[in-house]
């Protein structure tokens, strides 16, 4: 491969080789639509963290404090529209799945490259028609969209229902593309027993995504329409079914929660195996485990509606079958740490967000498990016990390995070094934040706070301070991240080729990437992760 | 830019890899189309389940004779998608072209009945939601059944003229001979696109007009 002289990195790269505006906005390459993928997401989840900071602010105080109740609505609507579908749905397939799953098959592309612009184009105009609904006068319906209300409210829900609707095609697209390369374009010597990981767990995300997303699309555009032309099918005045919603919608949102946890799952085995320097524990079981969640996920919905009238005996069977994604999740967690067992460990930043996951996770899932028990869910149904479980388990679990997958690929994708003492202060701030905003809400939520509320009791006062103290710690955490990640683009010192040594096939090819990936047809002689070969480091 | 000059991309390893790869884009892509209108099944299931008499009184105000010629036109057109697929395997350009037009004129003959279906409806006021008008139909489940009609029926059109616009553009690629025995992968995909709008209407029309 050519050099650039008295440098390790590769002279012509998917960086430099072009650099005007419009080959980046008409560009075909994966890995740069990877990047315009990962800095939209970053604006989401930057606009739903402001979102997030004015509603921990509001509840400092059991009255009024800085916004008025309507605003507090549309506040919380906000949040969880953003960071639902504008950030953890297409934050790590479609950021960094981009970017590195082509890589790792040896591919020179996605099957579809031009689609796969597309889907970054369709994703920007649903995301910008979004935030037009929310500057235009926002909805206050919650990110679920419960029917009758949402059909009713005098807020503007249209847009908003109409921009996740178009998102949502972004998301198809994307799924279907990954799924062909997995199929069509893996190199020589990539059998399905080598596959990485971090692709089994975006194929079995993409089925989730070409499965369950056009019943979501179907569902919002139906409410859409009911607003439009009243036309009754979930008004009951008209006839119409209120709970016929909810199962369409959590038909598709909850294997929704899969779409966004294995991708970080994947992440994390990655990571796992790069800083153990092991090959994971139990390849086959991980990998099929990932297709257990999957498979399992769409038959979990009715979980979300034990209290809606549901027969006794249908929300029995939602709750065991809720609970069997525990056994698969154990599997995947019992294999990190089986592997890191006896590791050889280097506890870089990036596996110290692992640490993090796997401690949300553990607490997120066992929550889950504790919330899929019927007589346990009436106890804490719609209160802050759920609104913590999720946060732990979706939020936790994406967010951890968002960043793990960032600092990870950081030196792959952009060619440079962090500052080591910063990340690892910024990790830390993180995930000690993230568990002083989150634990209080359990506490908070057995007490009997229910969700969404504005007004709440002088006893759960200093629970919501010490909430608002974590949210804070969080905020602080990320604007460090960003400082430094933003610094180390322009003066962070040049990574090596393979800046941890890691065996991943991702690291086959330069870093940054040259146009095509590879200069030359890699060959893949070995399993993924595998460090008891010695191997001389080598680039295509 | 490669693929301008030539059909054939570089980041495939072969054409035959390419050939599957569009093949099984598409499939996949069916499979998410097939779960878009389960929706509107299910929601037709439920609310048949509580307007039983309803539907079927609702059922009879639509044309089932002119549903049947649209029936019969939309299979055809589907023969002839097949036959265009057979003569551009084969390298027959102008016999390609000569079908695909004759499919286009049958999904076209098909909206035009269903736009004068529409507008029988609108005289009658057999509208959704708060539009209904039917006096002979009770409006509760009434105005449900006509919801449903419009919507499946309307996402239908929508998706053939979506299908006839796919149409156009292969008459006009096999016309400019972008087509050929080698390189046909635009007409297969197409033409499974077309078929499964055909597919849709299958289950569309025993369930809004035959079943009482």
């Amino acid at each position: 491969m050519n050099l650039a002289a008295g440098s390790n990195q590769p002279a012509i790269t998917y960086l430099n080789h072009e650099t005007t505006v419009r080959s980046w906005l008409l560009t075909r390459d994966h890995k740069r639509i990877g990047v315009m993928f990962l800095v939209g997401v970053i604006f989401a989840l930057l606009l739903g963290g402001i979102f997030a900071m004015a509603l921990r602010i509001e509840l400092l105080t059991p009255g009024p404090t800085v916004m008025a109740p309507m605003t507090y609505n549309r506040m919380f609507t906000l949040h969880g529209v953003t960071m639902v579908w504008l950030f953890m749905i297409p934050a790590i397939p479609s950021a960094f799945g981009n970017f590195v799953l082509p890589i790792m098959l040896g591919a020179k592309d996605v099957a579809f490259p031009r689609l796969n612009l597309a889907s970054f184009y369709i994703y920007l105009a649903g995301s910008l028609l979004t935030v037009f609904g929310m500057l235009w006068s926002g909805a206050d319906t919650g990110w679920t969209f419960y029917t009758p209300y949402s059909t009713v409210s005098p807020t503007t829900v249209t847009p908003i229902l109409m921009g996740v609707f178009i998102i949502g095609f972004s998301t198809i697209i994307t799924g279907l593309n990954f799924i062909t390369t997995v199929h069509t374009l893996r190199a020589p010597g990539m059998h399905w027993t080598r596959i990485p990981l971090f692709v089994w767990t975006i194929y079995g995300t993409s089925v989730i995504q070409v499965v369950a997303t056009p019943v979501l699309g179907m569902v919002l555009l139906l409410v859409a329409a009911e607003r439009v032309l009243g036309m009754g099918i979930f008004d009951p005045s008209r006839g119409g079914d209120p709970v016929l919603f909810q199962h369409m919608f959590w038909f598709y949102s909850h294997p929704a929660v899969y779409i966004m946890v294995l991708p970080a799952m994947g992440v994390i085995t990655e990571v796992v195996c790069a800083y153990s320097r092991k090959n994971i524990f139990g390849y086959k079981m991980v990998a099929a485990s990932t297709f257990g969640i999957a498979f399992v996920g769409f038959f979990t919905w009715g979980h979300h509606m034990f209290v809606s009238g549901q027969s006794t005996f249908g929300s029995g069977v939602f709750g065991v079958l809720s609970m069997l994604v525990a056994i698969f999740t154990a599997i995947k967690i019992f294999n990190w740490v089986a592997t890191l067992y006896g590791g050889s460990i280097d506890l870089k930043v990036p596996l110290l967000y692992v640490l993090g996951f796997i401690f949300l996770l553990m607490f997120g899932g066992m929550t889950g498990v504790a919330v899929a028990t019927t007589s346990l869910d009436v106890h804490w149904h719609d209160t802050y016990f759920v609104v913590a479980h999720f946060h732990y388990i979706m939020v936790g679990a994406v967010l951890m390995a968002f960043l793990a997958a960032l600092h990870y690929w950081w030196p792959k994708m952009f060619g440079r070094l962090y500052p080591e003492r910063w990340s690892f202060l910024a990790a830390m701030t993180i995930i000690f934040g993230f568990i002083v905003t989150f634990l209080p809400q359990f506490l908070l939520g057995n007490m009997g706070m229910p969700r969404r509320y504005y007004e709440y009791p002088r006893e759960m006062q200093w629970l919501h301070v010490l909430s608002t103290a974590g949210a804070s710690l969080l905020a602080f955490g990320f604007g460090l991240i960003a400082i430094y990640l933003l610094w180390s683009l322009r003066y962070g010192a040049e990574a090596p080729v393979n800046a941890w040594g890691s065996r991943g096939y991702e690291w086959y090819s330069g870093s940054p990437p040259v146009p095509h990936n590879f200069t030359e047809a890699p060959r893949f002689e070995r399993e993924v992760h595998d460090y008891t070969v010695a191997e001389v480091p080598r680039v295509y | 830019m490669s693929t301008e000059s030539s059909p054939w991309e570089e980041h495939f390893g072969s054409r035959e890899n390419q050939s599957q790869a569009a093949q099984l884009g598409m499939w996949i892509f069916l499979g998410s189309e097939v779960l878009l209108f389960t929706n509107l099944f299910v929601g037709y299931a439920v609310y048949r389940y509580y307007y039983p008499e309803v539907f079927v009184e609702a059922s009879k105000h639509l044309k089932a004779d002119w549903a049947m010629v649209q029936t019969l036109l939309l299979v055809t057109s589907s023969l002839f998608v097949v036959l265009a697929v057979h003569a551009i395997r084969q390298g027959r350009q102008l016999q390609t072209v000569l079908v695909l037009v004759l499919a286009i004129g049958m999904g076209l003959g098909f909206l035009g009945i269903k736009g004068w279906e529409y507008w029988e409806h609108w005289k009658e006021g057999a509208l959704p939601g708060e539009y209904y008008r039917l006096a002979e139909v009770p409006e509760r489940g009434g105005s449900l059944f006509f919801t449903l009609y419009f919507l499946l029926t309307g996402l239908h059109a929508i998706h053939m003229l979506v299908a006839l616009g796919l149409l156009g553009w292969l008459v006009w690629g096999a016309l400019t001979g972008k087509y050929t025995a080698e390189y046909h992968i635009p007409v297969e995909v197409g033409g499974l696109y077309w078929h499964l709008v055909d597919i849709f209407w299958l289950f569309i029309f025993p369930l809004l007009y035959l079943v009482e």
